[in-house]
Parts: C-alpha cells; sequence; structure tokens
C-alpha cells in the first residue's frame, strides 16, 4: 500500500464515457427519484443518482405486504411500480442535479424490443448520464426464468438497449441468483456492455408462524441489506476478474469502509441502497467520510486501491 | 444540511440525533411488564410541525440488525422536548423502551402530511396507541371545546395516556371504552357509529388506530355521509416517499406513498 500523503485524496473516477465526481452512486429503487432525499443533503455532492426503475408504462406495482425486516437485511417484492418514463422525464428529471452529478436511468421492460424502445425514449434525454438495464423480469418465453439468469437472452437484451443508446453509456445490472456470475457476465460484456453492475437483490422468502401464510403478498422477494455483502463482494471480485468492463458493486455497503472495500475487490464506483433506509443521510456521510477513510490508508487516488486484493 | 433543490414538502424535513430525556413508563402497575412509555427526547427545533405527522427513530442498538427506523406519531411537542407514546410490540420498540436518559437516538421528521385542522365540531376516534396523535390534536386546536374523544381500547386504560389528555385539555369530551371479550367490539363500533351520525351534518371526523377500526369508521363514514380522516399505520422502511413498500390504493387506482402523501387521507379518497 502506498505511503501515507498530506494531499487531499483524489475521488474521481473515470468509467466509460461518465466521469463522476466520487465512486458514490445510490442503488434503483432505493433512493426514489433521489427528491426525496434533497433535505437530508447536497444531491450534487454524489458521483450518481440511479433512479427507481422506470418502464415505458406507468407500472402499479405488486399488492402489499410488499416489504419484510430480516437479520440485516430486507426483503422486498415492490413490483417495480414506477411512474413511467414521461412522467419521469417530465416531472422529476429537471428538477435532479443533472449538471454536477450523474443521473443514470435504470431500466426495466419484458422484452428486447420494450427495452430498445424505452433505452431510446430515455437515450434523447441529454441530461441523463447513462443507462443501467434490469434483466430481472420473470421471461415468460422462458418459463419464468428472469433475462439475466440466461446468458443468451441476457446479450440479446443488452444488443437491444445498445443499438438504441446511441452514445449514452450502457450498464447491465447482473442478478446474483444463478450457478455461475461470470457466465452472464461475460456474456453481457461481448454483446457490447460499457459496464456491469453486481448485484441486485438476491431471491428470499419470509414466512409468519402465526398466520401460517408468507410475510410477502408476492411470497417471495428480493434480500438486500448488510446481510448480502458477502455474496456481493464475491461477485464483484469474480466477475472483475472475468471482464474487461468496469464493475460497479452493490450490496449491503453501509459505510465508507465498505466502499474501499469493495473497490479493492475490484469495483470502479459502488452504489448504496438499503442503508439509505437505515438513516436517510447515509449515503451523505459516506461521501463525507471518503477522503478521510483514503488518508487513512494511505490511497492518494482510487485507481491505486482498485482490485489489488491479495489472494 | 438542506438543498435548494428539495421540493416543498421535503424542505422542512430533519435527520437528527436528539439527547432522551426520560422514558416514562405507563400501566406499570402489578407485574413488571411495561406496556406503553412515553419517550420524551430534546426539543428537534424544527420550524413547522402539524399534529398527525409522525417521526422516524433509531435507537443506536438497532446497529446493522434493524434495517427500518420505527414510525411513530409526534404525540406532544413543547419547547421542552418532544414527546412519543410507545406501545412495546416487538424488536425495536422492546430496545426503545430501554433507552436511558442522556443517550442518543436518531430521529428523521416530521413526515408525512397531518390531520385537518378546522374550527369546527371534531370526532377524535382513537383505537388504542392511536391515541398518540390527539393529544397533539388537542393541544394545537384553536377551539378545544369543539373536540370530542371517543377512545377504545384493550390493555387497562392506565396504559394509555388518556388522563394526560384530559388534563391537558379540559374543554374536550372524553370518552372511554374498554374492550375485554371480543363480544364487546360490537358495543364499542355501535358507540361509535351513533357518534359517526352525530358528526355527518357538517362536523369532521377524525380516526386512527388498528386497520380492521379503520375500516369500519370508513364504512360508517360514507354510510351517514360524513367527512372522515383516517391515519394509516402501514408498515415503513424508509419514511421518506423512496422505497414504495408501504403504499395504499387511492380513489384513482393508483398506489400512493403512505409515509409522504398520507399518513392521514380522507377516507373516501382510499380504498382499505
Ligand atoms: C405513521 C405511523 C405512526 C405510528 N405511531 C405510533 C405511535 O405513536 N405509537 C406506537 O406505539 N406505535 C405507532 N406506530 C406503530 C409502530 O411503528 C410499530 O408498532 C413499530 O414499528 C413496531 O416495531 P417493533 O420493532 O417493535 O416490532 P417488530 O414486530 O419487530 O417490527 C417488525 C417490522 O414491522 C413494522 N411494524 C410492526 N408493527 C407495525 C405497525 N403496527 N405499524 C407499522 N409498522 C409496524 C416495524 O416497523 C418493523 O419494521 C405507528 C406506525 C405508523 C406507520
Ligand atoms: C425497495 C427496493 C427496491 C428496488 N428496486 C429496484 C429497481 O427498481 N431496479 C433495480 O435494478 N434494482 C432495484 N433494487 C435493488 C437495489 O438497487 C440493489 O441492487 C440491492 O438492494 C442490493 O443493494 P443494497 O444491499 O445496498 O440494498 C431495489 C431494492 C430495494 C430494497
Ligand atoms: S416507507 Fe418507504 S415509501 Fe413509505
Amino acid at each position: 500500500m502506498a505511503s501515507k500523503t498530506s494531499t487531499t485524496p483524489d475521488t474521481r473516477v473515470s468509467l466509460p464515457g461518465l466521469a463522476i465526481k466520487n465512486p458514490i452512486m445510490t442503488a434503483s429503487g432505493t433512493f426514489g427519484y433521489g427528491l426525496e432525499f434533497a433535505s437530508f443533503g447536497k444531491l450534487e455532492d454524489l458521483g450518481g443518482i440511479v433512479v427507481k426503475g422506470l418502464s415505458l408504462k406507468p407500472r402499479a406495482g405488486n399488492p402489499m405486504e410488499r416489504i419484510a425486516e430480516s437479520p440485516c437485511g430486507m426483503l422486498n417484492a415492490i413490483g417495480l411500480q414506477n411512474i413511467g418514463v414521461e412522467r419521469f422525464l417530465e416531472e422529476k428529471l429537471p428538477a435532479l442535479p443533472h449538471e454536477e452529478t450523474a443521473i443514470v436511468a435504470n431500466l426495466y421492460a419484458c422484452d428486447a424490443a420494450e427495452f430498445g424502445e424505452l433505452a431510446q425514449a430515455l437515450a434523447a434525454d441529454a441530461r441523463l448520464a447513462a443507462l443501467e438495464v434490469n434483466v430481472s423480469c420473470p421471461n415468460v418465453a422462458a418459463g419464468g426464468q428472469a433475462f439475466g439468469q440466461d446468458p443468451a437472452q441476457a446479450a440479446a437484451v443488452t444488443r437491444a438497449v445498445k443499438d438504441a443508446a446511441g452514445s449514452m453509456p450502457v450498464i447491465v445490472k447482473l442478478s446474483p441468483n444463478v450457478a455461475d456470475i461470470t457466465m452472464v457476465a461475460r456474456a453481457v460484456a461481448d454483446a457490447g456492455a460499457d459496464m456491469l453492475t453486481c448485484i441486485n437483490t438476491l431471491l428470499g422468502m419470509a414466512v409468519d408462524l402465526k398466520t401460517r401464510r408468507p410475510r410477502l403478498a408476492n411470497v417471495v422477494g428480493g434480500l438486500s441489506g448488510p446481510a448480502i455483502k458477502p455474496v456481493a463482494l464475491r461477485c464483484v471480485w469474480q466477475v472483475s476478474q472475468a471482464v474487461d468492463i468496469p464493475v460497479i458493486g452493490v450490496g449491503g455497503i453501509s459505510t465508507a469502509a465498505d466502499v474501499l472495500e469493495f473497490i479493492l475487490a475490484g469495483a470502479h464506483a459502488v452504489q448504496i441502497g438499503t442503508a439509505n433506509f437505515m438513516r436517510p443521510d447515509t449515503v451523505f456521510h459516506i461521501v463525507e467520510e471518503l477522503p478521510a477513510l483514503m488518508s487513512t490508508y494511505g490511497v492518494t487516488h482510487l485507481d491505486e486501491l482498485r482490485g489489488t486484493l491479495q489472494v | 444540511m438542506s438543498s435548494k433543490k428539495a421540493p416543498t414538502y421535503m424542505r422542512n424535513i430533519k435527520c437528527q440525533e436528539l439527547t432522551v430525556l426520560d422514558v416514562v413508563p405507563f400501566g406499570q402497575t402489578l407485574s413488571e411488564v411495561t406496556h406503553c412509555f412515553a419517550l420524551r427526547l430534546e426539543n428537534p427545533g424544527w420550524e413547522r410541525w402539524r399534529p398527525g405527522q409522525f417521526v422516524m427513530v433509531r435507537h443506536p442498538s438497532f446497529g446493522l440488525e434493524l434495517i427500518w427506523g420505527r414510525a411513530f406519531s409526534i404525540s406532544r411537542m413543547a419547547s421542552s422536548g418532544l414527546s412519543l407514546f410507545i406501545q412495546t410490540y416487538g424488536r425495536g420498540t422492546k430496545r426503545l423502551s430501554e433507552s436511558l436518559p442522556g443517550e442518543k437516538v436518531t430521529v428523521w421528521g416530521p413526515l408525512g402530511n397531518g390531520f385537518a385542522v378546522q374550527d369546527k365540531r371534531t370526532l377524535m376516534l382513537a383505537g388504542g396507541i392511536g391515541l398518540a396523535p390527539f393529544l397533539a390534536y388537542a393541544e394545537a386546536h384553536p377551539s378545544p371545546n369543539k373536540l370530542e374523544l371517543i377512545f377504545g381500547h384493550r390493555l387497562p386504560l392506565e396504559t394509555y395516556p388518556f388522563e394526560n389528555a384530559k388534563n391537558l385539555v379540559p374543554e374536550m369530551t372524553a370518552r372511554s371504552f374498554h374492550e375485554q371479550t371480543p363480544e364487546d367490539l360490537p358495543k364499542f363500533l355501535e358507540m361509535v357509529d351513533e357518534a359517526v351520525q352525530r358528526y355527518a351534518d357538517g362536523g369532521l371526523i377524525l380516526a386512527c388506530g388498528p386497520t380492521p377500526f379503520l375500516r369500519a369508521i370508513k364504512k360508517m363514514a360514507a354510510e351517514h355521509g360524513a367527512m372522515a380522516q383516517l391515519s394509516l399505520e402501514n408498515k415503513m422502511g424508509c419514511g421518506v416517499g423512496a422505497c414504495l413498500g408501504c403504499v395504499v390504493t387511492d380513489d384513482k387506482g393508483e398506489n400512493v406513498q403512505v409515509c409522504s402523501k398520507g399518513p392521514v387521507f380522507w377516507a373516501h379518497k382510499i380504498e382499505l
């Protein structure tokens, strides 16, 4: 590790087609459309904001109960409730600090053509910095399995979005619910993805012994929070070794130390998700604490630390 | 910290560490069990707040284990501090009941919208710990002589801040009903129904309590043509409208966040 210096550490990160002032972004679905957190810190201090997953038309999402707490984590089956791309662009995007912070749209559709249409609508708006593709829709044609679990389908979706996105960088968000995450990662990278996000939630469930029923109306839901950090770290490490494109780490990060651990494991940037619920100012604190923590470990630029894990 | 870009409904919200002044047990009569307690915190220094709004609270012992804050109605706000009335229910409220004076808890608020304050005959219907917001409401009301409180409860009366409410606002009419057996429930609902009818003509009805109770009141208000506001208690992840875990379906068929669009809704504007 580099020796301790007295200069202020440089937190800037340069990603394909996207330069951010620090590696801290918020994770889709955990930060609303950004404005919900505007009174807890300066949104423009964040490296990036990934907004709630958008679909072409507004979606009502799943019935209640949609969330359940579990040890060090939570389950959610929100069902991608969102206001749709049109209302997002009209009502939310103008108020976001898109000149200072990378505003990333998270996309959700149920077939490659619809993904392309959505990507086209979003990529036309220069206020957006990148697109993040959520490939977790259970695909009926493939027997209810998510796109993200099948390398060929994930690649097809990636190609459709790339073709429609023009020069806007495309990030594909991978699911950990697969036997070998590097297979999907390679397929998606070969299909032209500019970056990968690792990981989406882990499939889980919670039951209520008193009522003898599942706690979520949808029966199963996605597990997130500190409980999944070890899985996320493992995925980031494996994927960053398997592909040549940058990886954005997400899963259970709640402190600046967690951020540096993910970078050590190979991540270029990170996203903060469930920790935003633990305290609504968490992400702002992490941004504030990162430079001092870098100094503590003698890191002057994140490039020095990235992927240097000794195994 | 504040941002110039915060939408108006958010500008007023703060996340802060507040010192615990004390924990006052209620209903600690014979057994050692304290079902309910008042958690008194230092004054958060909010510029504005309204009765019916709530806060999210975390005790440091939640650590990484209890993910969400816990939602509590603002029960009293005075220059001396903020009081929450809490019923010990599960792990989070248990830990809060064990807080010690001088400890800091994390609080974000004031959240959501509040009850309408109108200078007309107002009926407050409280079920159990649903009494909590009505102390603040009665104290803040410009004409407390126009207020009537009906309080239904299962635990002994001294478990709840009912006497406090009466002492704080002696001008209001207050009745309590102890539901000791399941057979008592229809009797209580009959009493509530009779009252709802009395307020149908130009009055205002406010209710807070368990969902079945609110559902019954929604039905009564519709039958008698009364204007009623209900305060919902959905499970909350974030408290600020971001996670979409707490939604209720409104009259347009849209799922709206109870934490930021509520917790108080006009009864006829939501499906329950
Ligand atoms: C707007 C609002 C105002 C409230 N005001 C008060 C109040 O003034 N006094 C009071 O005693 N209680 C109030 N509640 C209920 C209180 O939030 C729950 O009793 C508390 O969260 C239970 O937490 P626990 O950890 O003890 O229970 P656990 O069973 O361990 O909690 C499990 C999860 O379920 C949630 N939960 C459980 N019960 C409820 C419930 N009834 N309502 C909402 N979430 C629940 C918890 O937040 C937690 O995330 C209010 C709830 C809401 C939404
Ligand atoms: C309530 C909730 C909603 C989410 N919604 C989305 C979404 O719309 N799109 C998406 O790609 N991921 C979504 N996620 C997954 C998160 O972005 C993130 O990948 C996951 O929660 C793991 O990170 P964490 O442990 O830091 O929360 C959601 C997660 C939660 C908890
Ligand atoms: S609690 Fe998160 S949206 Fe209401």
